[in-house]
């Protein structure tokens, strides 16, 4: 059996805006891989136990709020604190160019700006994790 | 992925509570074959019979809802849960959107609490081949309860009855889901019947009918009858007679020693689903079985060959002696 | 004569048709963007059976489909009300002064997620967000300071607020108060629409139950003690942005606004005493005349439906008044100029449609908070539309046309058609309950993404016309995250200073009064007056009515 690509999709935060993260997990799911999703306003604590847990390779976060500069380098050192660095993490939402390379360089793998097409999102998923 | 598919140093890194080893041991378990045994191998011993109770019953009935209220309860009592929420594949695309987490995501605060959706992959009901197994390692993790969540569709009630020592049925009053319950066969495997939003008008008479109709089964005296509970998970009613029904069942096998012949008829159906397993896929891998198969699939396309008489012709190259 | 009229025009219909079909159209999907099938021509046959004064109406007659009062835009404009906060209430109170300074004639509070949420701004969960998506509210202090130097008298104040609402109006009211403003001389809106946030916006607090009794007793607080307050926004603008269709967008609003009066009047209420501060507040989409359409259709079925079967007797209790919004979910990132454009087209669907006010989205907003030029460029749409365009000379200029007509008619009819499948379902809460709207739209917003992705749908800039190398030349404006640390030490500062005897006796009694029957806005009131914060005040209503937690639905 080929290795089946697990993702997390979360909206970590306050805002409640899941059109986006569900139109992605939909298109996830679509396109064959296991898709977990959290539901809305979850504290990067329980994302990243979550993520853990589920063993996922890859965990996608959704952010229209803005706070995705405190949320992102959140989770990926409570990755870290459990051990589990070898979770990726990627994301999208609104998101300004100069934040993109900050995250980046937090260790965000990736990030998708407004009006991506989920099929980038599938082809990046299956490059870098199948 | 580095070390971590090193099967030796995730056990070990397992041993000493890793959560990241103990879900990296369920992935391997996931995908089954050599792996997957190494891990059987070592964990199994170190099980100690930790109590599964199955959750099933129609999409929609409030089943993650109720498994995260009992959950939170059965916190406050000292156990430690391992939780399995298993969600179909999508036959189409092989993908499946795991949606239990939501309800359960508070329980992510509780370290005590390990919760693992597992997609239905290649089963044919709606339970993962790998529930065992998973169950398995959670109970070596630690965890002396284990909560196994289903969708009751297909064959998948009778196999959460071979893997649960109490099967709780979780019905809706809409939608007919008492006659529903009576053709799935949800009627034979339930320990207990719950019938939750308990706050819908016709919840009293779906209850009722229930009740009817395992009065109609004639349940001998002496054996378990199955309790009829009315519950709200959403509005948080019942959930105390759902936990003190699950322990008087408990007690009542543990009485009769059926805890132990239950967990005999675990392992049996167990060792029996894994090698059929094993023997099915031996079987469909053999050269001789797969040049057969391909060469005279015409005829019974054709219709010179009846299905059955193909059957013959491939069990002849199987002896069981 | 007339027959043979009937023969020339069935003749030269046939003709057309003929000629019609035998040309080849171009391979584009011409449905709406609500993938509803729309007719390359509409005729007579198509508004055949209009009745002119049961269906349409003069302006400001029942039932009232051509526009709620009889002057429209030749009495006055609708009022051009800009959508904004964001930082410290110092920095908002910044841009209400400069938006006032542009000839904009209302204001509209954007408020940060922990407000929405009822966390104050050093709660743990507030980390990261204070001030980002709105400007920080915590106490009655802050409002003092965000309407700094406004006349309260002289302005109306809209105020995008749901579960919190009436904590948030009780601070605006205290904050009149205490300048010697009488609560009947403030007038405003407070959205306080919570049964959308459970289909669509998704920032609630308490389950629906507790929820709709906080909502009736505004009702009858604002009727008897603030006569000018829009007491809900019954709201379709976030179902749209979630992804619904245009028919979906008008029958759950509506819906809404109708499980509203019937809570209203369960709750005892007149349903005259309340249903004229009831406003609505909808989407302008891309598909102009399908909006257009939208609006139409909206006033006529709450018209019919309040006048015959709520019985409602005051001719304002028929009328639906609404607030429009661009639609920020077409905004592209891609070539944001572009952005202009649309929102142009949009807001101009709003205005034929007959909106009584109007916000504008700056061409930035999927990249960031509208930066002052954006928001200038935004404002100035409106002005363009009211002062150069136009289509203020005449009320509801496409009335009459087949086209128009025949759509309104169909939206009232689908949306007629999703009343009674809730219906069926018992009803507004029990459907969300059931996670009815909730799929609905989420199907509805996967099957756009989907014929976008196939281009069956383009979307200029993003899927068509795209450039190779985009650099982003508009100014963004930053939430310098010096405003949380600020706003966390205003909010302990606050608490340092009040008396908290006081605080603590108030939200006692607060707390009593929610376990009974009592109307929790007075004490409200009290607790807000002496300083006790949103995040208190909610958490003692939190202990009574509980959390809601959103059943999982695809």
């Amino acid at each position: 059996m080929a290795k089946k690509i697990r993702v997390l999709v979360a909206k970590p935060g306050l805002d409640g805006h899941d059109r986006g993260a569900k139109v992605v997990a939909n298109a996830l799911r679509d396109a064959g891989m296991e898709v977990i999703y959290t539901g809305l306003h979850q504290t990067p604590e329980m994302i990243a136990e979550a993520a853990v847990q589920e063993d996922v390779d890859v965990v996608g976060l959704s952010i229209l709020s803005g706070a995705h500069l405190t949320m992102f380098p959140r989770i990926i050192e409570l990755l870290k604190k459990q051990e589990a660095e070898h979770i990726k993490v990627f994301g999208g939402g609104i998101i300004p160019a100069e934040d993109v390379e900050k995250l980046e360089s937090m260790g965000v793998a990736k990030v998708f700006g407004p009006g991506t097409d989920t099929r980038d999102i599938i082809k990046y998923l299956k490059q870098e994790f199948e | 992925m580095g070390g971590m598919r090193d099967i030796g140093a995730l056990l070990e890194r397992f041993g000493e509570g890793k959560t990241a080893a103990a879900a990296r041991l369920i992935t391997i378990l996931e995908e089954g074959g050599d792996g997957a045994e190494r891990v059987m191998d070592t964990i199994f011993a170190r099980t100690s019979g930790a109590y599964r109770i199955g959750f099933t019953g129609p999409p929609g009935a409030g089943k993650s809802t109720l498994v995260y209220r009992l959950a939170k309860l059965f916190r406050q009592k000292e156990h430690e849960i391992g939780i399995i929420a298993v969600d179909p594949t999508s036959p189409f695309s092989g993908g499946a959107l795991l949606g239990d987490r939501i309800r359960m995501q508070k329980l992510s605060e509780d370290p005590k609490i390990f919760v693992r959706s597992l997609a239905s992959r290649g089963s044919l009901g709606g339970i993962s081949n790998c529930t065992d197994e998973v169950a398995d390692l959670l109970d070596a993790f630690g965890k002396d309860l284990i909560i196994i969540e289903t969708v009751g569709v297909g064959q998948s009630e009778l196999e959460i009855a071979e893997k649960s020592h109490t099967v709780v049925v979780i019905l809706v009053p809409e939608s007919g889901d008492g006659i529903q319950a009576m053709k799935a066969g949800l009627m034979e495997i339930g320990d207990i019947f719950v019938m939750n939003k308990a706050d819908h008008p016709d919840a009293v008479l779906a209850a009722r009918e229930i009740e009817n109709s395992l009065r109609l089964k004639d349940i001998p005296e002496g054996n378990w009858q199955p309790p009829v509970l009315l519950t709200s998970a959403l509005e948080e009613t019942g959930m105390e007679d759902v936990i003190r029904e699950i322990e008087n069942h408990r007690r009542w096998l543990e009485e009769r020693d059926l805890f132990e012949e239950k967990r005999r008829l675990i392992l049996r159906s167990r060792v029996r689903d894994a090698f059929m397993d094993k023997l099915e896929r031996k079987l469909w891998h053999d050269s001789s079985i797969t040049r057969i198969l391909e060469s005279r699939i015409g005829e019974v396309y054709d219709g010179r060959l009846s299905p059955y008489r193909m059957v013959e012709e491939l069990e002849r190259l199987v002896t069981v002696e | 004569m007339k027959e043979e009229k009937d023969r020339q025009y069935s003749k030269a219909k046939e003709k057309f048709l003929e000629t019609f079909e035998g040309c080849s159209a171009q391979d584009i999907d011409f449905t709406t963007v609500s993938a509803e099938p729309v007719e390359p021509l509409y005729t007579p046959d198509d508004a055949e059976d209009l009745d002119y004064t049961r269906d349409l109406g003069f302006p400001g007659q029942y039932p009232f489909t051509r526009g709620v009062y009889p002057t429209m835009y030749r009495g006055r404009f609708w009022t051009m009300r800009q959508f904004s906060g964001f930082g410290t209430p110092r920095d908002t109170n910044e841009r209400y002064h400069f938006l006032l300074d542009h000839g904009q004639t209302g204001l509209s509070v954007a408020f940060d997620m922990p407000t929405i949420m009822g966390y104050d701004s050093d709660h743990l969960r507030s980390l990261g967000e204070v001030g980002k998506c709105g400007v920080a509210i915590d106490s009655l202090r802050d409002m003092e300071i965000l309407f700094d130097g406004i006349d309260l008298s002289k302005i109306t104040t809209s105020m995008t607020i749901n579960a919190p609402a009436s904590i948030l109006l009780a601070f605006y009211l205290c904050t009149g108060d205490k300048k010697g403003i009488g609560f009947d001389e403030m007038g405003g809106t407070i959205q306080n629409d919570i049964l959308k946030e459970y289909i669509a916006q998704k920032s609630w607090i308490f389950p629906p139950e507790p929820s709709m009794r906080i909502i009736t007793d505004i009702l009858a607080f604002c009727s008897d003690h603030v006569p000018k307050w829009n007491t809900i926004s019954i709201s379709g603008y976030h179902i749209r942005e979630a992804g619904s269709t245009a028919v979906q967008e008008l029958a759950f609003t509506l819906a809404d606004g109708f499980a509203y009066v019937e809570a209203g009047i369960a709750a005892g209420l007149d349903v005259d005493s309340f249903a004229p501060r009831l406003s609505h507040f909808f989407n302008a989409h891309l598909d102009f005349f399908e909006e257009i359409a939208k609006y139409r259709a909206a006033r006529r079925i709450w018209a019919k439906r309040m006048k015959h079967k709520y019985g409602a007797k005051d001719p304002r209790s028929l009328l639906l008044r609404f607030h429009t919004q661009t639609a920020g979910c077409t905004l592209t990132a891609q070539q944001p100029e572009n952005n202009i454009v649309r929102t142009a087209f949009q807001a101009l669907s709003a205005v034929l449609g007959g909106t009584q006010s109007l916000h504008t989205n700056s061409m930035d907003e999927t990249l960031a908070l509208p930066s002052e030029k954006a928001v200038r460029i935004a404002l100035r749409t409106q002005q363009l539309i009211a002062e150069e365009t136009g289509v203020i000379n005449t009320i509801d200029p496409l009335a009459g046309s087949y086209f128009i007509e025949a759509k309104t008619r169909e939206m009232e009819e689908k949306a007629e058609d999703y009343f009674r499948r809730i219906d069926e379902l018992g009803g507004v809460v029990k459907a969300i309950e059931k996670g009815f709207f909730q799929k609905e739209i989420g199907r509805a917003a996967y099957e756009y993404q989907k014929a976008v992705e196939k281009r069956r749908k383009t979307i200029v800039g993003v899927n068509k016309f795209q450039l190779e190398k985009e650099e982003i030349e508009i100014p963004l404006l930053k939430i310098d995250e010096q405003v949380e640390i600020d706003q966390r030490n205003a909010v302990r500062n606050v608490r340092e200073e009040r008396d908290n005897d006081k605080v603590s006796r108030e939200l006692e009694r607060l707390k009593v009064a929610a376990a009974g029957n009592d109307n929790l806005m007075p004490l409200i009131l009290e607790c807000a007056r002496c300083y006790c914060t949103e995040g208190e005040i909610i958490g003692v209503l939190k202990e009574i009515f509980g959390e809601y937690e959103e059943p999982p639905f695809f």
